[in-house]
C-alpha cells in the first residue's frame, strides 16, 4: 500500500477529485496549506507599503491506494492538476504499513 | 403682534431668514427684533438637523469602526471595534454632563475666548423650547438639535485618534486618555473655533459700522462691534474659516494620533512582520458609510436647510469623487496597480479636505481641492512615513492631519469669489469687518493661525496626557499580550470564531 500525497493549486481540487473518482478511488483527505517552491511568492501593496508574500495558498491531498494503483493515480493527478505554469505543485509517494477501517475493524487492502 | 400659533411663527421666522439670505437684511433684522421673544424654529430645519446628527453618528459606528477594523489584523479586530464604540459612548455621556457647556457657553470674563463655563452643565436651562441662532440672521433651531448634532462631532473626533496607535495600546489607557483629551483639548478648541454667542448681533453691528458716516459714529459702531464679538472664541473672532471642522476635528485628531504613535511606540515586529489589512471588504463598507454620513457632517454644519446647505452637500460629493480618483490614479501610475484600499483612502482624504471648505468653496474649487489632496496624502502615508519610520498604523496623521491642513489652507484660497467661492459673509469674518471683501493675505494668515494653534495645543496637550497615563496606568500591553492579540488579552473574546 502507498500514500500518494499531492500539493496542488486550490482551484484544481475538483478536477483532481473527479479524475480520481473515475479511477474508482473513493476516499480522499484534503488540507488547506501554505508553502512555496519555484513559484516563490508575490507582492502586495497597501497604501504604498509593499509586502512580499512568500507563502502561497495550496491544497494538499492524501490518498491511500494499493501499490499497483499508484502509477494510475499519479497519472490522473498530473493530468487533472497540470496547467503548465510554475506553481502546479508536486506529488510525493510514501509506503503505508498498515490501515484499519474504524467502523468494521477491516484491515489493510480491505480497509482502503 | 404676537405669535400665538407656533407654526405661523415658524413660517414668519423662515420668511425672515429667507429675506436675510437674499439680502434684505434690514427687513429681516426689523422682523427679528420685533419677533425676538417668539423666534420659533422651522420644522424643516429641525428635522434636517436631527437627521444630520444621526448621520454623523453613523460615521463613527459603524462607519469608522469598520473602516479601521478592516485595516488591522484579525487578532485585533474586536479591540479596535470596542475602542471606537466605547469612545463614542463616553463622549456622549461627558457631553451632556459638562462638555456642551464647556464648548458652547460663554466663560468667565477674560477666559471666555478660550473656554466656556459650567453654566449649562447637566444641560441646566436647556429645554425643548430653547433655541440657538444659525448663520442666517433671525433663524433659530432647537437647542436640543444643535446640542446633539455637536455631540456627534465630539464622539467621532477622539475615535479618529485611535487608528494611529491601533493594535498596541491597553484599552484602559485609551479610555482614560479620551476622557482627559476631550476636556483638555477638544472642548477648548471647539470653543475657540465655533463659539459665537450672538451672530445676529454681530451681523447687525457690522452693518451699522459699514453704514456709519463720520469718525465719531464709526468709533461708536466699532466699539459696539468689539463688544458683541468679545464673547466669541478667539479663532472665530480672528476670522479663521472652518465650515465643518477641518481644524477642530481632523487636524486636531491627526496630530494627537501622531503624538500618540510616537509615544506609544511601534508595534512589535513593525518593519519585519507582515501586517496587511485583514478585511478590505469591511474597510470599503466603512469608507462608504463615512461618505454617506459625511453629508450630515458637512451639509449639516450649515445648521439649517437652505442653498448653502445644498452647496456644502454638492462640494462633499464632488471633492470626494475627485480625491478617490486621484489617489487611485496616482497609485496606479506609481505602483502599477489601481487598488481598492487606495480608492477608499482617497475618498476619506477628500472628505477630510472638503470639510473646512464645504460651505465656502464653489463646486469646481472643491473638485480641485479633492484632486490635489490625495497625491499629497499618499506621499505622506508611503514615502514620509517610511522615511521617518513612525508607526502611524492606520494613517491618522497622513490622511486626517495632512488632509485637514490642505483643506484648511485651501479654504482660505477657494472662498475667493473670483474662484467660485462664496466670499466672506457677515458672520464669518467679523473681526476685520470685511464682509463682502476678500484679501488673500489676510485670509491665509487667519487660516494659518488656526492650523498652528490647533497643532500646538493638541500636539502638546496630547503629549502631556500620554506621558501622564504612561506613568499612572501604562500605555502598552506586554509583548506577549500584543503578539497574542488584544482581542483575547484585553477583551477576552475573538472577533471571529471560525
Amino acid at each position: 500500500m502507498k500514500i500518494v500525497m499531492a500539493i496542488i493549486k486550490p482551484f484544481k481540487l475538483d478536477e483532481v477529485r473527479d479524475a480520481l473518482t473515475s479511477l474508482g478511488i473513493h476516499g480522499l483527505t484534503v488540507t488547506e496549506v501554505r508553502g512555496y517552491g519555484r513559484q516563490k511568492g508575490h507582492t502586495e501593496i497597501y497604501r504604498g507599503a509593499e509586502y512580499a508574500v512568500s507563502f502561497l495558498p495550496k491544497v494538499k491531498i492524501e490518498v491511500a491506494v494499493p501499490s499497483d494503483h499508484v502509477e494510475r493515480v499519479i497519472g490522473a493527478i498530473v493530468g487533472a492538476a497540470k496547467t503548465g505554469q510554475i506553481g502546479d505543485g508536486k506529488i510525493f509517494v510514501m509506503s503505508l504499513e498498515h490501515a484499519v477501517r474504524i467502523r468494521t475493524g477491516e484491515a489493510d487492502a480491505d480497509a482502503l | 403682534m404676537t405669535f400665538a400659533h407656533p407654526v405661523r411663527a415658524g413660517l414668519i421666522a423662515t420668511a425672515a431668514g429667507l429675506a436675510a439670505m437674499v439680502g434684505f437684511a434690514d427687513m429681516a433684522l426689523a422682523q427679528a427684533t420685533a419677533a425676538a421673544p417668539a423666534l420659533v424654529p422651522n420644522k424643516g430645519d429641525t428635522a434636517w438637523m436631527l437627521i444630520c446628527a444621526a448621520l454623523v453618528l453613523m460615521m463613527s459606528v459603524p462607519g469608522l469602526a469598520l473602516f479601521y477594523g478592516g485595516l488591522v489584523r484579525a487578532k485585533n479586530m474586536a479591540s479596535i471595534l470596542t475602542q471606537v464604540f466605547a469612545i463614542v459612548s463616553l463622549a456622549g455621556v461627558v457631553w451632556v454632563l459638562f462638555g456642551y457647556s464647556l464648548a458652547f457657553t460663554g466663560g468667565d470674563g477674560a477666559l471666555t475666548p478660550y473656554i466656556g463655563g459650567l453654566g449649562k452643565a447637566l444641560l441646566r436651562g436647556v429645554d425643548a423650547n430653547s433655541t440657538v441662532p444659525t448663520f442666517s440672521n433671525g433663524v433659530v433651531i432647537p437647542e436640543f438639535a444643535y446640542l446633539v448634532f455637536q455631540m456627534t462631532f465630539a464622539m467621532i473626533t477622539p475615535a479618529l485618534i485611535v487608528g494611529a496607535f491601533a493594535e498596541r495600546i491597553k484599552f484602559a489607557a485609551v479610555f482614560v486618555f479620551v476622557l482627559l483629551w476631550l476636556v483638555v483639548v477638544y472642548f477648548p478648541i471647539a470653543h475657540w473655533v465655533w463659539f459665537v454667542p450672538a451672530p445676529d448681533d454681530v451681523a447687525a453691528a457690522a452693518k451699522a459700522l459699514a453704514a456709519a458716516a463720520d469718525g465719531a459714529a464709526k468709533t461708536a459702531a466699532q466699539a459696539k462691534l468689539d463688544e458683541v464679538t468679545s464673547g466669541a472664541g478667539w479663532l472665530a473672532a480672528s476670522g479663521a474659516l472652518d465650515f465643518a471642522g477641518g481644524t477642530v476635528v481632523h487636524i486636531n485628531a491627526g496630530i494627537a494620533g501622531l503624538v500618540g504613535a510616537l509615544i506609544v511606540g511601534k508595534r512589535v515586529g513593525y518593519g519585519k512582520d507582515l501586517m496587511p489589512p485583514h478585511a478590505l471588504t469591511m474597510t470599503m463598507i466603512g469608507a462608504s458609510l463615512l461618505w454617506v454620513g459625511w453629508f450630515g457632517f458637512n451639509a449639516g454644519s450649515n445648521l439649517e436647510a437652505n442653498g448653502t446647505t445644498a452647496l456644502a452637500f454638492v462640494n462633499t460629493m464632488v471633492a470626494t469623487a475627485g480625491a478617490a480618483l486621484s489617489w487611485l490614479l496616482a497609485e496606479w501610475a506609481h505602483k502599477g496597480k489601481p487598488s481598492l484600499l487606495g480608492i477608499c483612502s482617497g475618498a476619506v482624504a477628500g472628505l477630510v479636505a472638503v470639510t473646512p471648505a464645504a460651505g465656502f468653496a464653489g463646486p469646481i474649487g472643491a473638485l480641485v481641492l479633492g484632486l490635489i489632496v490625495s497625491p499629497v496624502c499618499l506621499f505622506f502615508v508611503s514615502t514620509v512615513k517610511n522615511t521617518f519610520r513612525y508607526d502611524d498604523a492606520l494613517d491618522v496623521f497622513g490622511i486626517h492631519c495632512v488632509g485637514g491642513i490642505i483643506g484648511a489652507l485651501g479654504t482660505g484660497i477657494l472662498v475667493n469669489p473670483a474662484l467660485g467661492g462664496v466670499g466672506i459673509t457677515d458672520y464669518a469674518n467679523f473681526a476685520g469687518n470685511n464682509a463682502g471683501t476678500y484679501d488673500v493675505a489676510t485670509q491665509m494668515l487667519a487660516q494659518g493661525k488656526a492650523v498652528l494653534a490647533t497643532l500646538v495645543w493638541s500636539g502638546v496637550g496630547s503629549a502631556i496626557l500620554f506621558k501622564i497615563i504612561d506613568l499612572v496606568i501604562g500605555l502598552r500591553p506586554s509583548v506577549d499580550a500584543e503578539r497574542e492579540g488584544l482581542d483575547i488579552t484585553d477583551h477576552g473574546e475573538r472577533a471571529y470564531n471560525m
